[in-house]
């Protein structure tokens, strides 16, 4: 009969003892805030994972260090969870999806390359967690998607820019474009190049796409040769360009191979490996980015010093660009002002701070996000220097003066991204 | 007409690639009627062979070829001992099935062991770049081109007039019998691998000169296109794997100059269809009856 009152006692405890649970903690997340990285760490542009790493790390390190981020009169420390995603589009969703319903993550950085940040985004979007793109500058990244927001400048801008600066700079009006129809990034680029290269009063001789693995560009580069074409555009990433150039200067199109067509390129260009592995044959290029470092501010050197420090070279923009996220992170948190340890309603929270950033001062520039989520920031030209190891500076294209160029001809931003 | 002409230079350069790797393909089928999948992947750790001979033992290139195609050689026998051969009675699709796993294990191994990063070849060759007429040819092409023919003849020569080419012919011909008389067959297949995967590491290495870009990736698409100018050539047949390719080359360039880029592979895949919807064996197969 005891026993019997002791056991149903026991049980009677341990259900009061359940249902007031472990003490509610005091601090939301254990004072730990968890970020997840989607990167591009194995699969053909390893060099921006690498980049994209190291960004975060250093921006973590800079914060834990200095004892975390006050949020309504709480510290808290962040910690990465980073994964790969071969840079393929279907892994960057997995990995997204893996990201924020399994880590839990507060916030979702990645992914780099626009092919994998489209499928990301969707994916974000629909489970509702803030995510920031460090590197990717396709439109379809964040449009409608109010949960998608991006660090760098989007490819209308840029592709725009080069088609401008390939007339301007060259005094030419025959354009080619050689690009990889697989990818959605290098696809939107090279029509979008097209559309502003003839609403500039150009002729598009030559329209050539190859397929994503492609090593053997000679068919086409022949055929822009007879094409009678003054610029070619590359919006390619830098593992394929030192192939094209190659085989181009061979073939006798650019003016190291004896021709007269001068190779532009985009974003995707930026790494060191370019110089590694084009060598003297990429030397005297330009092609627009997202930074240069030989005009670096006092801020963006303290960065690059660290990134050396750490990894051993250069940085490529996608550190600085990852960097910046994880600041602006910071800042939406900072915007947010409180955390509640509900993650549906701190993410929501989160989101409403990223859209609320204005003048972010970042390593990449001063920046403030659109009403879609795209950052309004400058570009910049660089030229190769296959001697000097590194990219110049030559010249940078604010938004305004680029509108400005458009305008000139009749033509808006407006209308063009129609 | 000088457009012509540079496009066919163009094809030549990258027929005389495909063609080293699909006698590979076709050789191997000829003798084991099995087709090595990991034959691509072979490929991929020959260009890494050249490179690291080119770079850490700073060797010229025609030792850089001789210890590429050395190396690689030794690889495929290796393959074959270690993953074939105990397979040997088992049913076709567990060897082609064996022959994935070999071509992703040689993938990620050397993924694993030297990371993803692209390595490029230093520049072995002379740049010298030749103008006749407006048609352009790089030293490096004629090069090339030289040197698959040369292996190519050299091949010719090994199976249609050495004893132990007789013998791989033997075994394509009759693989039961051909023991019977005495053939010691395992050391014929062997050495089957060895040429193969020695060729395939040449096309590496000729490759990696001609497209400076080396990865673990890399054997994965050009393997496929050998495959196809293999099959298309008529698998198992030496001339038809150098035929195929030749025409595969062209067909690829051909279709790139006259149509549209964006439609290339669609046409040049359609008019690999069309080939073998009317030649189903290839050019040079021959259709083998089954034996019950």
């Amino acid at each position: 009969m005891s026993k019997k009152i002791l056991v149903l006692s026991l049980i009677f405890a341990f259900i009061l003892l359940s249902a007031c649970g472990p003490a509610k903690p005091k601090v939301p997340y254990g004072g730990e805030l968890k970020v997840g990285v989607n990167a591009e760490i194995t699969g053909a542009i390893p060099t921006v994972g690498e980049a994209c790493v190291a960004g975060a790390e250093i921006a973590r390190d800079e914060i834990n260090g200095a004892g975390g981020v006050e949020i309504g009169g709480q510290k808290y420390t962040i910690a990465l969870v980073v994964q790969d995603n071969e840079n393929k589009p279907e892994s960057a969703a997995a990995v997204a999806r893996r990201l924020v319903t399994e880590d839990k993550v507060l916030v979702h950085i990645g992914a780099n390359a626009s092919k994998n940040a489209i499928p990301a985004g969707g994916v974000c979007n629909e489970l509702e967690c803030p995510m920031i793109s460090p590197w990717s500058t396709n439109p379809y990244t964040t449009l409608r998607r109010p949960w998608v927001f991006r660090v760098p400048f989007i490819d209308s801008f840029q592709a725009g820019v080069n088609a401008w600066f390939g007339m301007d700079e060259f005094k030419a009006t025959k354009g080619a474009v050689l690009f990889d129809i697989g990818s959605d990034a290098c696809y939107f680029q090279g029509h979008f190049f097209k559309r502003v290269w003839e609403g500039l009063g150009g002729e598009m001789v030559a329209f050539t796409t190859f397929t994503t693995g492609d090593k053997d560009f000679t068919a086409q580069l022949t055929k822009i040769k007879d094409s009678g074409a003054e610029v070619l555009y590359v919006p390619q990433y830098y593992d394929e360009v030192p192939l094209i150039v190659k085989q181009a200067n061979r073939l006798g199109l650019t003016p190291k191979g004896g021709g007269t067509i001068r190779i532009i390129g985009h974003d995707g260009w930026e790494s060191p490996d370019l110089i590694k592995l084009c060598g003297e044959d990429c030397d005297g290029l330009f092609f627009t980015t997202h930074w240069a470092l030989d005009i670096a501010g006092e801020k963006t050197q303290a960065f690059i010093q660290k990134f050396r420090d750490k990894v051993g070279k250069d940085p490529e923009s996608t550190g600085g660009l990852t960097y910046d996220a994880v600041y602006l992170f910071v800042q939406a948190l900072k915007n947010c002002g409180e955390l509640t340890g509900d993650l549906a309603k701190d993410r929501k929270c989160i989101r409403d701070g990223l859209a609320a950033v204005k003048g972010f001062e970042g390593v990449t520039g001063t920046m403030t996000p659109t009403s879609e989520g795209d950052m309004i920031k400058s570009v910049h030209i660089v030229q190769v220097d296959a001697k000097g190891n590194r990219f110049k500076w030559y010249r940078t294209v604010d938004p305004a003066a680029y509108e400005a160029a458009l305008s000139e001809h009749g033509l808006s931003v407006e209308d063009l991204m129609k | 007409m000088m457009y012509v002409l540079q496009q066919l230079v163009n094809a030549v350069q990258l027929g005389s690639i495909y063609a080293l790797i699909a006698l590979g393909y076709s050789m191997v089928y000829g003798v084991l009627f099995m087709v090595n999948f990991a034959h691509g992947d072979v490929f991929m750790v020959g260009a890494f062979v050249a490179f690291f001979a080119a770079t850490l033992l700073k060797l010229p290139f025609v030792p850089t070829l001789l210890l590429s195609m050395l190396g690689t050689a030794f690889l495929g026998m290796t393959i074959e001992r270690v993953a074939y051969r105990p397979l040997r009675t088992a049913p076709k699709l567990s060897v082609v099935i064996t022959a994935w796993g070999v071509g992703l294990f040689l993938e990620y191994i050397t993924l694993a062991s030297l990371g993803p990063w692209r390595r490029t070849l230093p520049p072995l060759l002379p740049e010298q770049v030749y103008e006749i007429q407006e048609v352009r040819i790089s030293a490096l092409q004629l090069i090339i081109i030289g040197v698959s023919i040369g292996l190519m003849v050299l091949l010719d020569f090994v199976v249609e007039r050495t004893q132990e080419g007789m013998a791989m012919r033997a075994i394509a011909y009759d693989r039961f019998a051909v023991p019977l008389m005495g053939v010691p067959v395992n050391r014929i297949i062997s050495l089957t691998f060895a040429i193969g995967s020695g060729l395939a590491a040449a096309g590496g290495t000729l490759f990696s000169t001609a497209y400076p870009i080396i990865e673990p990736m890399m054997g994965m698409m050009i393997g496929w296109k050998a495959f196809i100018a293999a099959v298309v050539g008529g698998i198992g047949s030496i001339r038809g794997a150098v035929v195929g390719a030749f025409l595969l080359g062209l067909i690829e360039i051909g279709t790139g100059a006259i149509f549209p880029s964006r439609l290339r592979d669609l046409i040049s895949f359609v008019v690999v269809w069309i080939i073998l919807m009317i030649k189903p064996t290839g050019f040079f197969g021959v259709a083998r009856r089954q034996k019950v």
